[in-house]
C-alpha cells in the first residue's frame, strides 16, 4: 500500500499509546498520533488537552487546543488551574505527547525562539504547558519532522527539560518521571541508550537509509547496534487516518493535510 | 439592555451598560488589562472597542495571546506583554505579535513570559488574594534566566524546590459569556479557563454576555456563576466572542483562524483590514 512518510510518522507515534494510558496531548502532530490510537489499537486510552477536557472523543481534530468538539465530547471539562493543579501536577497522566521547533540530542526542546532570546530572529510561541508536561507527565513521547534545523546539536533555547543539555540534569534534578523515552520522525525512531541519555536511531522506517538520517540530523547521529524496522502502515491504520484527515479537512473549511 | 425600565436593583448595581461605555469607564490608558478565555469565549467585540478608543501604553496579559491580541498588538495598544502561548493554534504565527518582537512595529513591546502552569497558577493567587503562587515547575529550563519574576522557594516542611511566580492582579479583567440575568449574575459554561480566576484577580471586570435571561433555568447547581457583586459591569454583545466562539451559541470560525494567517502577514494588508472591520464598525448596540 502507498503511504507518505507522513503518515507512516503518525501511524509509528500512535502506536507508543497504550490501551491504559491518560494522555496529555500536545497541538498538531501529537493530536493526530493520539486520537488514531483511539481509534485503533488504544479505544480505551484517555485523551487529556490542556484546556480542561478530559477523556475528549473528537470525531474531527481540533484546530486549536480549545476547540468546542473537545469539550462537547469529553467526559468532563475543568478550569485550565485545575487541570495543571490537580490532574497535571497531581500526577495522575502517564504520558505527555509533544513537539518542538528544535530538539537536541538528549530530548530536550525549543519552542521559544530562533537566535538569542532579547533579540530573536525568529520569535516562536513559547512554552504553553509543555515545560511541566514534561516534568510531571509519566513519560514523555515527542513526534517531529526530521530536518537539520530541527534536530540540532545545540538548542537556542531550552524551552522544555527532556533529559538536560548533557543528559544528566534531569536526574540530578530528581524529577521522578522518565522524561522522553521516544522520538519519532517521518524517517525513523530513535530511543535513549540507558547510561546517557542519548537519543540514537533504533529503527528506520521502511525504505529509509542511515545515510538519510544522518543528513537530516544535525548532530553525529549514533544507531544502535541491532537497528529494526518499522513495521509497514497497516491497511486499517492508514484508512482510518485519511477518514481521519479528510473529516477535519472538512470540518475546519481547509484543504486537506497529508 | 433589556426592554423596559431596568429594576431597581440593576440601578443599584449599575451593573449593565453598552460596550463603548463600559470600556471608556473601566479601561484607560496604561493599565494592566487581561482578556482572558481559552480559545473558547474570546472577548473580541470588547478588544475591537479598547482598539477603537485608542487606549495605549496597555499591559495586556493573556495566557494564549491569539489573534485578538494580535490585533491589538499591531494597533499599538501595547506596551507589555504578559504570556505563556503567542501563536495562532493549528496554523502558525501570530505576525502582528512577531513583528512588535522582532522589529519592533508599531512600537517596541516588552514581554513577560511565562509557561500555561505558572500563569493558572498566578491567577488562582490572584484571586485567592494571595501575593504569590507555588507550583511544581520550571525545573531546568531557560525562562528563569530570563523573566526575573520566576523564582524558587524552599518548602518549610519537605525541603522541596517549588517555584514561585508573583500573584496576577490586574487593573481589569474583561472576559465573554454566554449569559446575565436581569440582576447582572453571569454564567459561563464549556472550556472555562482561568476566567472565573482572572474576574475574582482583578480589581475591576467587564463580561459581555451573549443575551440576558429572566432567570438561567435548570442547571447544574455546580454551574460556573459569577454573582453580580463581583463584576463592575455587564455589557450585552451578541456575537461578542466571533470569530472565537461561544458554546451552545456559535461555533468557532477556523477557516477564519487560517485565513488571518495571510492578512496579518503584511503590515498594509492589516492594517486595511483593522480599519475595514475594526475602526469602520460602529460600537455594537446594547
Amino acid at each position: 500500500m502507498i503511504y507518505t512518510a507522513s503518515e507512516m510518522m503518525t501511524i509509528a507515534a500512535a502506536r507508543a499509546l497504550r490501551d491504559d494510558d491518560v494522555c496529555f496531548v500536545g497541538i498538531g502532530l501529537p493530536s493526530a498520533a493520539c486520537n488514531l490510537a483511539r481509534l485503533t489499537h488504544a479505544r480505551g486510552v484517555t485523551l487529556i488537552y490542556e484546556s480542561g477536557t478530559i477523556a475528549a472523543r473528537p470525531s474531527v481534530l481540533p484546530l486549536s487546543i480549545g476547540d468546542g468538539e473537545l469539550c462537547e465530547t469529553a467526559l468532563t471539562t475543568v478550569s485550565v488551574p485545575e487541570m495543571f493543579r490537580y490532574w497535571l501536577q497531581g500526577g495522575r497522566i502517564t504520558v505527555g505527547f509533544l513537539s518542538g521547533a528544535q530538539v537536541d540530542r538528549y530530548g530536550n526542546l525549543n519552542s521559544t525562539v530562533i537566535g538569542s532570546y532579547s533579540r530573536p530572529k525568529v520569535r516562536l510561541p513559547g512554552a504553553g504547558g509543555a515545560t511541566e508536561i514534561a516534568a510531571s507527565c509519566g513519560r514523555v513521547l515527542i513526534v517531529m519532522r526530521h530536518h537539520p534545523r530541527a534536530f540540532v546539536p545545540q538548542l537556542d533555547f531550552l524551552t522544555t527539560l527532556g533529559h538536560g543539555p548533557t543528559g544528566r540534569e534531569r536526574r540530578q534534578l530528581g524529577i521522578p518521571t522518565a522524561g522522553p523515552v521516544l522520538l519519532v520522525t517521518d524517517l525513523c525512531m530513535l530511543e535513549p541508550e540507558p547510561e546517557t541519555n542519548e537519543f540514537v536511531v533504533t529503527a528506520l522506517h521502511p525504505g529509509v537509509t542511515c545515510e538519510q538520517v544522518r543528513r537530516n540530523t544535525g548532530w553525529k547521529v549514533r544507531f544502535a547496534a541491532e537497528l529494526r524496522e518499522t513495521e509497514l502502515p497497516g491497511g486499517g491504520e492508514l484508512a482510518i487516518l485519511r477518514d481521519l484527515n479528510a473529516r477535519t479537512a472538512r470540518a475546519h473549511g481547509l484543504a486537506v493535510a497529508e | 439592555m433589556p426592554d423596559g425600565a431596568p429594576s431597581r436593583a440593576i440601578r443599584k448595581m449599575g451593573s449593565f451598560r453598552n460596550l463603548s461605555e463600559a470600556v471608556s469607564g473601566l479601561i484607560h490608558d496604561g493599565d494592566t488589562v487581561a482578556l482572558e478565555g481559552f480559545t473558547h469565549l474570546i472577548p473580541f467585540a470588547a478588544g475591537h472597542e479598547i482598539v477603537r478608543q485608542k487606549r495605549r501604553d496597555l499591559t495586556l496579559v493573556r495566557m494564549t495571546p491569539d489573534l485578538l491580541y494580535d490585533q491589538m498588538i499591531g494597533a499599538g495598544c501595547a506596551r507589555k506583554l504578559v504570556f505563556s502561548w503567542g501563536g495562532n493554534p493549528g496554523v502558525g504565527s501570530l505576525h502582528r505579535f512577531r513583528e512588535a518582537v522582532e522589529k519592533q512595529w508599531p512600537r517596541a513591546i516588552e514581554i513577560e513570559e511565562h509557561s500555561h502552569a505558572a500563569m493558572a497558577n498566578a491567577y488562582a493567587a490572584g484571586a485567592a488574594g494571595l501575593p504569590c503562587a507555588i507550583f511544581r515547575g520550571y525545573q531546568g529550563v531557560g525562562l528563569p534566566e530570563v523573566n526575573p519574576n520566576i523564582r524558587f522557594v524552599t518548602c518549610p516542611f519537605t525541603g522541596e524546590s517549588l517555584a514561585c511566580v508573583p500573584a496576577l492582579r490586574p487593573d481589569v479583567a474583561v472576559i465573554h459569556a454566554q449569559k446575565a440575568d436581569r440582576e447582572g449574575n453571569v454564567l459561563l459554561e464549556g472550556i472555562v479557563g482561568v476566567q472565573k480566576e482572572v474576574v475574582l484577580a482583578a480589581r475591576r471586570s467587564l463580561v459581555t454576555v451573549e443575551e440576558v435571561v429572566d432567570g438561567f433555568g435548570p442547571r447544574s447547581p455546580n454551574a460556573v456563576i459569577l454573582p453580580a457583586w463581583v463584576v463592575t459591569a455587564v455589557a450585552v454583545v451578541p456575537g461578542g466572542a466571533r470569530p472565537s466562539y461561544t458554546h451552545g451559541y456559535y461555533s468557532r470560525d477556523n477557516s477564519f483562524y487560517a485565513a488571518w494567517d495571510e492578512i496579518a502577514k503584511d503590515r498594509e494588508r492589516f492594517q486595511a483590514w483593522m480599519a475595514q472591520h475594526v475602526f469602520a464598525c460602529p460600537e455594537l448596540p446594547s
